[in-house]
């Protein structure tokens, strides 16, 4: 840039973090001193990939991911999807680490520009003093903005992919030179990612490998200039095997360990891939996933699995969840155990369909008719999409009644590593209880959680069982005794509240005590950690509390609350008419602590480090 | 085909018998179509023998859809218009039961209407049986979808306009497997329909006709000969029930229309054509435990 030979210093913007900031807050921190002979150490990075939906973003971006599960790295991602088939803009972001990465990133360290449009459009996303890499094909220096000590790169992707591969496939496997080239400038480790690629293509046609290859050799050895290089450092060994894998995927994987081997749903984004993996996978374990003609009968469908003593699961995103809502109305007056996944989107109605937002919590606890209680949970992250479904399934034998797990698009379709999970401790065997029961049987005791007989199961007493969505009595009998309705209710209530009282409270990350108290729920946990840690390295006293449960929450969350001056709840969705979020309002509502304060975003995008923070320290010094 | 081919199951080792099918007395009006309906059941249950413990009865909204709780049977009662999909989830998912489906006409051609054709379309392995009264009943007196033209009801005072469904039609075009049509005042007629359609392995459906005296008394007096109607049989012997072509003539007019089995083929039911998926799946996994295939998945994710 200034004309020296010497290769191009990138400006860090936190080489040398000031004292009592954890290096891992800040964005592509160094580990040592860069110097002109060996590789710049890094401790995290993010890499904005920007083009065109057909471009295979996504993939390298895939690739990319897995290798960090493969180096010991952490990984998020982060990717948008445009609603249209094809065509349309796309980007498929990485955040690299070799510690702890809790957040998509706030701005990236480098850009990826395919076109023009692209470079526009990202590249006020790329941080002050940013590497932005373009494809010459599509615009010139002439188009460069000149501006906060960003390096501009122009690269030929398009002609030398042409050039390594061949004429014939025009410009396919530009994609793939940008990973060689993203593996050369970061020092990746080369042997596994061309493994990990040739395993991807290699189920395809071999020339589809070769020209992978060829366009990938070609990026790893083209000179992109006096760029320094990078290398991150080794991230911490751990001792089983990591997997990386996105949100939906792990859902899936979490209800198959639980035990469920029926269902049916109706396809929606970003729900779809759930289902189109169950309908492959189950017939595998000896199960069966049915797409249904609508919403209604895919719930419908999986009611009558449940009702026939498998474990269900349907799902959908928020206006599928809609749709259910009067028959999930009939599972919690029945009591029928089923799992009913809601990854949801940005709303009402068609909405955002493929922006994320936390918008469904109060559809998910009180949508339906008349008062029809259920158990609501919602995973943290991507491993616990895992670890959430396999609670969901235990929950829902237990207590005989639908549990919804509030996924998000964000976790859908984000991909982390993670330690594999154990499945020698987790797994869940399924089975049908067709045992006959004793005479006196009651589908409904007043005295007892239901646990049906389902077909199948001889009644030794000769009386069967009929479920019902009309007010019955302990037999099942249609009942319109206002005594009756009354101890119903409460039966199907207080299997609720014994919940509560079993649920452990969670762990308060950070201070126990002090001046705030950052609650949230869903796919908020990460950014929300890392939130308060960078308040605390302020000087801050600051807890974060992280709810998986969020119907019936656990008891005594009260006594947490009282040891901080101020409570904060953090949730993607509207503040209302009367100034909080969906979570606060019912936190409010049951706890009468005018205390809890609101931080609310409606902008389809994930929480950013730095849109928490300022939204909390105005409400500490309000 | 006819009656001669039922060959009734091994009996159960406690005889069926009609005294253990009978719960609850029936909430119907006196006089309702829907008691004759539920006798006949009885009886062909009590000739056709399944164990007592695998036969299932699933009930969505309406008079007839109460049916559930006057078996003793396991049964489920459930949302309006949703019985057939909850149907499936338990045929697909219990090969060792079976499913029967009761339901009049505003809860099958109307708010299930959708259900109805793909149910059928995909061939799930069930018996449906519509009591069609071609009126609400149970919410007293508004137009059905089967309810003819000039029809005087709550909702039309001055007679329905609206062009009426014709069932068989319907149900030919949806893809059913089994089509029949009887009437709950003939009730020998009814037992052979009942037993053909239960013994036809696929999606089978017969429309029963069973007068509301309530709100649409008369309704079917056309087709009652002690009212001066006549009851007019298909004869087998003339009309192919594997002709769809000619189930759709059969079916031009229904006032009062024919009687009988319309229309029968054998088309794999859903049920077969899964089963055969899971088994060929399965297959190709030589013997591996199903934790040990969730084990692999998770290799391929390093």
């Amino acid at each position: 840039m200034d004309g020296s030979k010497s290769p191009l210093r990138i400006a860090f913007s936190s080489a040398n973090p000031s004292a009592g900031e954890p290096a891992r807050t800040t964005i592509m921190s160094t580990a040592s001193a860069p110097s002109s002979s060996s590789p710049t150490s890094l401790r995290n990075a993010v890499i904005r990939l920007a083009g065109n939906s057909q471009d295979g973003i996504q993939s390298i971006g895939g690739f990319l991911a897995r290798l960090a599960g493969r180096t010991a790295q952490e990984v998020m991602t982060y990717m948008t999807i445009p609603s249209t088939i094809s065509g349309g803009p796309s980007i498929f972001q990485v955040h690299l680490g070799s510690g702890e990465v809790l957040h998509e990133g706030d701005e990236a360290d480098v850009l990826v520009a395919f076109y023009k449009h692209s470079y526009e459009n990202h590249i006020a996303a790329l941080r002050d003093g940013g590497i932005c890499f373009y494809d010459t094909a599509d615009m010139g220096p002439e188009d460069v903005k000149h501006e906060r000590g960003i390096i501009h790169i122009g690269v030929p992707f398009t002609s030398a992919t042409v050039e390594a591969v061949g004429g014939s496939t025009r410009d396919r496997g530009k994609n793939m030179f940008v990973l060689g080239m993203v593996c050369a400038v970061f020092n990746l480790d080369k042997e596994k990612l061309v493994g990990i690629v040739s395993r991807q293509f290699g189920r395809k046609d071999e020339s589809v490998l070769r020209n992978a290859l060829l366009a990938f050799d070609a990026g790893f050895a083209y000179q992109v200039g006096d760029v320094e290089k990078f290398a991150f450092v080794p991230g911490e060994a751990t001792s089983g095997h990591r997997i990386s894998a996105d949100g939906n995927q792990m859902l899936t994987m979490g209800l198959i360990a639980a035990g469920v081997r029926y269902g049916s749903a109706y396809p929606i984004t970003p729900w779809s891939s759930i289902m189109e993996t169950l309908r492959v996978e189950l017939p595998k374990y000896g199960g069966l996933y049915v797409q249904a003609e609508d919403e209604l009968a895919a719930v419908a469908m999986t009611i009558g699995a449940a009702f026939a003593g498998h474990l269900a699961i349907t799902g959908s995103s928020g206006p599928g969840l809609s749709l259910k809502m009067e028959a999930l109305g009939y599972a919690s007056m029945a009591e029928i155990p089923l799992i009913v996944v809601n990854v949801q989107r940005g709303g009402p109605s068609t909405g955002l369909p493929t922006s994320v937002e936390q918008s469904d919590l109060m559809q998910a606890i009180y949508g339906s008719h008349g008062d029809s209680p259920r158990i609501v949970l919602a995973p943290k992250d991507v491993e616990d999409c895992f670890y959430i479904a396999l609670e969901a399934g235990k929950l829902a034998k237990k207590y005989s009644c639908p549990v919804i797990i509030l996924s998000d698009q964000a976790l859908s379709s984000r991909i982390e590593a993670f330690e594999e999970p154990d499945l020698d401790k987790h797994w869940v065997e399924p089975t049908l209880d067709i045992s006959t029961r004793p005479e006196g049987f009651k589908p409904y005791p007043l005295d007892a959680i239901t646990q049906h007989a389902p077909p199948g199961s001889k009644m030794a007493g000769g009386k069967y069982p009929v479920s019902t969505g009309l007010e019955h009595d302990e037999m099942g009998h249609p009942s319109g005794s206002p005594k009756m309705h009354t101890l119903m209710t409460n039966k199907r209530r207080n299997k609720l509240v014994q919940l509560s009282k079993e649920l452990p409270l969670p762990v308060i990350h950070g201070d126990q005590t002090g001046d705030v108290l950052v609650i949230g729920w869903g796919s908020t946990y990460g950014p929300i950690k890392e939130s308060v840690d960078r308040m605390r390295s302020e000087g801050h006293k600051v807890g974060a509390l992280h709810l998986r449960h969020l119907h019936p929450m656990p008891d005594g969350l009260d006594g947490l609350f009282k040891k901080f001056k101020h409570v904060v709840c953090v949730e993607m969705n509207d503040s209302g008419l009367y100034g909080y979020g969906q979570l606060a309002t019912l936190l409010r509502a049951s706890l009468a602590d005018p205390r809890i304060q609101s931080v609310c975003k409606t902008d389809g995008l994930a929480f950013r480090i730095r849109e928490i923070v300022t939204g909390v320290e105005k409400i500490m010094s309000a | 085909m006819s009656t001669a081919l039922v060959t009734p199951a091994a009996p159960a080792a406690d005889k069926l018998t009609k005294k253990a099918l009978t719960a609850d007395h029936p909430t119907w009006c006196p006089g309702c179509g829907d008691f004759a309906v539920l006798n006949i059941f009885y009886r062909v249950l009590e000739k056709l023998q399944y164990p007592h413990e695998n036969i299932v009865c699933v009930a969505g909204i309406g008079c007839s859809s109460r049916f559930p709780y006057f078996m003793n049977t396991h049964g489920i009662h459930f949302i309006h218009g949703r019985a057939l999909p909850l149907a499936t989830g338990i045929s697909l998912s219990r090969p060792d039961v079976h499913v029967f489906v009761f339901g009049g006409d505003g809860d099958g051609f109307s708010i299930g209407g959708n259900h109805l054709n793909h149910a059928a379309r995909k061939n799930i392995k069930l018996t449906y049986v519509i009591m069609d009264n071609f009126v609400y009943g149970l919410t007293k007196k508004q137009t059905s979808p089967t309810s003819p033209i000039g029809f005087k009801s709550k909702t039309d005072p001055t007679g329905s306009i609206d062009r009426p469904i014709n069932p068989m039609r319907q149900l030919l075009a949806s893809g059913a497997t089994f089509i029949a049509r009887t009437h709950a005042a003939q009730v020998k007629h009814m037992e052979a329909m009942f037993e053909r359609a239960i013994l036809h392995d696929g999606f089978s459906v017969v429309e029963c006709l069973s007068e509301c005296v309530m709100f649409y008394a008369g309704a079917f007096d056309d087709s009652t000969p002690r009212k001066g109607g006549t009851f007019d049989t298909i004869d087998e012997t003339q009309h192919n029930v594997t002709d769809e072509t000619a189930a759709f003539k059969l079916a031009e007019n229904l006032a009062p229309g024919k009687f009988g089995v319309y229309y029968q083929v054998n088309r794999p039911t859903k049920n077969a054509l899964e089963q055969k998926w899971i088994d060929d799946t399965q297959s190709k996994l030589g013997g591996v435990s199903q934790k040990d295939v969730l084990k692999k998945r998770f290799e391929t994710m390093r």
